[in-house]
Formats: structure tokens, C-alpha cells, sequence
């Protein structure tokens, strides 16, 4: 049976693994690669590496980096962040990413969905989704939730299952950094309405919210960054503990 | 021991590279067809779309030396896809090395599409397969498949029973990737080495 995924994130900035509280106040959390490695080694599923700042400043992401993360770590990875074309997909792709996420650059330019899954395969893409509760229902954010728009998160993420993205990687901005549980209900509502995999992101605090997440949220994958970076959870203990509540975990 | 990657179009062709590299092998990444005609293995790897790929292969003659080969050949995932006879994806016509075709998963309830991440698989008494227990996971990323059919030599279950890995002669592939699978799928690139 294929298992549910714990995908540690690493959020980089100037080459250094950050997280932030609600997109904000980023404080620093060790070297990427070496990070990457030894979450590897506790049995995380796949890692997440994202270029935070990068579509605000309009950098590019760490070709570099993704090199380093390649040649060392044995378990698949995505890239996101500062993704505008084909090109950048093909660049991070060649540095040894397996897969790439875009958030901005898919609201802004639907079409780069249909334009990846073409020239790379369905699997490659990933879209990216930071959303938030508003008077209006679920609205999209862009620019690490700088900027609203009028994109609602539940068509968004079905226009962009049917452009061709192979999974949505949806971000809760109400629930990211404040730990008390995913958004289980969009999730699940989420999950019932698309036909690609959903990476629950933002919330997770304790061990019981992987095991709602997965429950509760039907997520297909769960994805955190400080509880892992701050060793608030051990993704080992997590997967036990997983494991014996009845949820399909590769230990 | 040489060992060649053939190098296209398709995305992480480097992933294979660094996970023999992990092994204490240094491969050679290339579309040079003496190099690859000569190297004691040839890896075949992929994630790409199989019409843009053929496509690329045929305009480089990489389709012709592919078929040609002698020494023992891993193609993985879309590499494994593009060894058989035609793929639903993009209608495309592949090295038919494999007398089977490549079909698109329909999604069912449950289970989507892509198929990605780890599932078990139930390996046969091959020498690809040594070591490698029915509990051991392994990284799928596909939206299609390969039927079970005689040369399967290992099986996963997802939608319906499918052909996690096939081989025929002096050509072995594998579905998911084992140059992402951690140590089983470092186990399988090992017995690869080996043959």
C-alpha cells in the first residue's frame, strides 16, 4: 500500500535553512544539506526546499545548493521559489531537483502549468497554494502571503489539476507557525475534489495533528519545518507513533 | 567497471549519477554512442514526457543505439516506459525492446494520480531483486503503467497490480526510482552492478 509522506521543509535563505512565524520574523536553523541528511536518516519521505524570499525579490533560487542536495541526499526532493519559466524548471531539474514548486508564477501565468507538464511530466509539478480565510471564503495569496488575489483556493487548485499539475502543496496561512493542528476540513474538502495527491502545510505542532491530517484532512502527504527543525518532533517517533494508530508509514 | 547514463533531454538525469557516485562508482553521463556502446552498463533514466522524448531520441539516433545494446541496460521509470512497445502518454511509439504497452492509471476513488510516493513491492527470485524483502518501500512517481505481464519481475499494487520492474535479456528496468529509495533502492543499483 502506498504510505502516507512526512516532508520536513526547509525554507532558505541566503542559502541557510529559516522558518518564520505567519510568513514573518525568520530565524535561522542550520545548514540545508546537513539537514536534509539527517532527516533522511530518521526516515523522512521526501524534502521540500524553498526559496522563500525569492519571488518578492525576484531572485532565482540556489542552483547550487540544489547541486549539493542532489549529490548527497538518496531520497526525492522539490524546489520552489523563483520559478518564471521553462527554463528555471529545466535548470533545477538538471541540478538534480526532482521535482518543482510554483506558487506566484502559476496565479500569474496558468498556462506555465500546462507548459511544465508538457515538457517534463505531470509529476515534476507541483503547484504551490498559500491560502487564507477571508469574508469571501478561501482567497489565494501571492508573495509568501503579501499580496491577495482574486483566485479562490478551491477553484485555483482544481483549475490547476486539470492544467496539469501533479500535486498541490496547500499552505494554510491561518494555521502556519501558530501549531495548533492543520486546516483538516479544506484539506479534506481539498483531497475529495482533486484527482492529484495534497500536501497538508501549516499548523503542525504536535504528533496527534499528522495523524488528524491524515485522517481528518485525507491528506496524501504532510509537510512542517520548525517542529522538525527545532526537534520539537522526531520524525522516527512520529512515524512509530503513526504507525501504531493504524496510518500506512514506510519505517 | 564503465558505466554510462545516456544523456537526453529529460529532467535529473544527475540523480542516477550521484547515487552511483554514492556507491563508489563514477559513471559517465553521455549521448556519445561509442562511449555507450562500449561502457560494461548502461542506465537509461528518465522523467520526462514520452512523445517529446522519443522524439528527441530519434533526432539524435539514440533510439537505434539504445536498441542495439549488449551489455545489461536499467532503464528507469520513463526510462523503463519508453523500452516498451507504445505508451498511452502523448501516443507515442517506444524502442519496443518490452512487447507490452503503457497504460494510463484511472484514478479511483482512493487512489490518485500521479501514483507518487512510497508503496511496497513483491520481488521474484531475480538477481535485479536479491535481497529485497516484500515489506521493503521504494519512490514511484508515474501517472502511467505497465501491465503485468511475462517479463515482470517484481509487482506493486496501486489501482491494480502492475509491473514495478521488468526484464527481458540483457534489459532490466524498474518503475519507481531506485536512485531515490534510500538503501533498498541502493541495494537494487548494487545488484545492477553486479550483473
Amino acid at each position: 500500500m502506498l504510505a502516507k509522506r512526512i516532508i520536513p521543509c526547509l525554507d532558505i535563505k541566503d542559502g541557510q535553512t529559516v522558518k518564520g512565524t505567519n510568513f514573518i520574523n525568520l530565524r535561522e536553523a542550520g545548514d540545508p544539506v546537513e539537514l536534509g541528511q539527517a532527516y533522511s536518516d530518521q526516515g523522512a519521505d521526501e524534502l521540500v526546499y524553498l526559496d522563500i524570499t525569492a519571488s518578492f525579490e525576484g531572485r532565482k533560487t540556489f542552483t547550487d545548493l540544489v547541486k549539493r542536495v542532489a549529490a548527497h541526499i538518496s531520497i526525492p526532493f522539490t524546489v520552489g521559489g523563483g520559478i518564471h519559466e521553462l527554463k528555471d524548471v529545466d535548470r533545477l531539474l538538471n541540478a538534480g531537483a526532482d521535482k518543482v514548486s510554483i506558487n506566484s508564477a502559476a496565479i500569474k501565468n496558468p498556462q506555465l502549468i500546462d507548459e511544465i507538464a508538457k515538457h517534463f511530466g505531470n509529476q515534476v509539478c507541483v503547484v504551490a497554494i498559500d491560502a487564507k480565510q477571508t469574508p469571501n471564503g478561501w482567497k489565494c495569496f501571492l508573495n509568501g502571503g503579501r499580496v491577495e488575489t482574486d483566485k479562490e483556493l478551491f477553484s485555483w487548485a482544481k483549475e490547476a489539476n486539470e492544467r496539469g499539475a501533479g500535486e498541490i502543496l496547500f499552505t494554510s496561512m491561518d494555521h502556519d507557525g501558530v501549531k495548533t493542528g492543520f486546516a483538516n476540513e479544506a484539506l479534506n474538502q481539498l483531497s475529495s475534489i482533486l484527482s492529484i495527491p495534497v500536501i497538508a502545510s501549516g499548523g503542525a505542532g504536535e504528533m496527534v495533528h499528522f495523524k488528524d491530517v491524515f485522517i481528518k484532512g485525507k491528506a496524501d502527504a504532510a509537510l512542517a519545518a520548525s517542529v522538525f527543525h527545532f526537534g520539537e518532533i522526531k520524525i522516527s517517533e512520529l512515524k512509530e507513533y503513526l504507525c501504531k494508530e493504524g496510518i500506512q508509514i514506510r519505517l | 567497471m564503465k558505466v554510462a547514463i545516456i544523456k537526453y533531454n529529460a529532467g535529473n538525469v544527475y540523480s542516477v549519477y550521484y547515487a552511483l557516485k554514492r556507491l563508489g562508482v563514477e559513471a559517465e553521463l553521455t549521448d556519445d554512442k561509442a562511449i555507450l556502446s562500449s561502457a560494461d552498463k548502461v542506465i537509461f533514466p528518465g522523467v520526462g514526457e514520452a512523445e517529446t522524448t522519443m522524439q528527441y531520441l530519434r533526432n539524435h539516433q539514440l533510439d537505434k543505439l539504445i536498441q542495439s545494446l549488449k551489455q545489461p541496460v536499467l532503464g528507469i521509470c520513463l526510462g523503463m516506459q519508453l523500452l516498451c512497445r507504445h505508451s498511452e502518454e502523448g501516443n507515442a511509439d517506444g524502442l519496443a525492446i518490452f512487447p507490452t504497452d503503457v497504460l494510463l492509471f484511472n484514478p479511483s476513488n482512493n487512489e490518485k494520480v500521479p501514483h507518487m510516493g512510497w508503496n511496497t513491492i513483491k520481488p521474484s527470485q531475480e538477481p535485479l531483486m536479491k535481497g529485497i524483502k516484500e515489506s521493503d518501500y521504494v519512490y514511484f512517481v508515474h501517472s502511467y503503467y505497465v501491465p503485468v505481464c511475462p517479463y515482470t519481475i517484481a509487482q506493486t499494487d496501486y489501482i491494480l497490480p502492475f509491473s514495478a520492474s521488468l526484464h527481458k535479456d540483457n534489459f532490466y528496468a524498474t518503475q519507481f526510482h531506485p536512485e531515490k529509495s534510500g538503501k533498498v533502492g541502493e541495494q537494487i543499483l548494487e545488484n545492477f552492478l553486479k550483473l
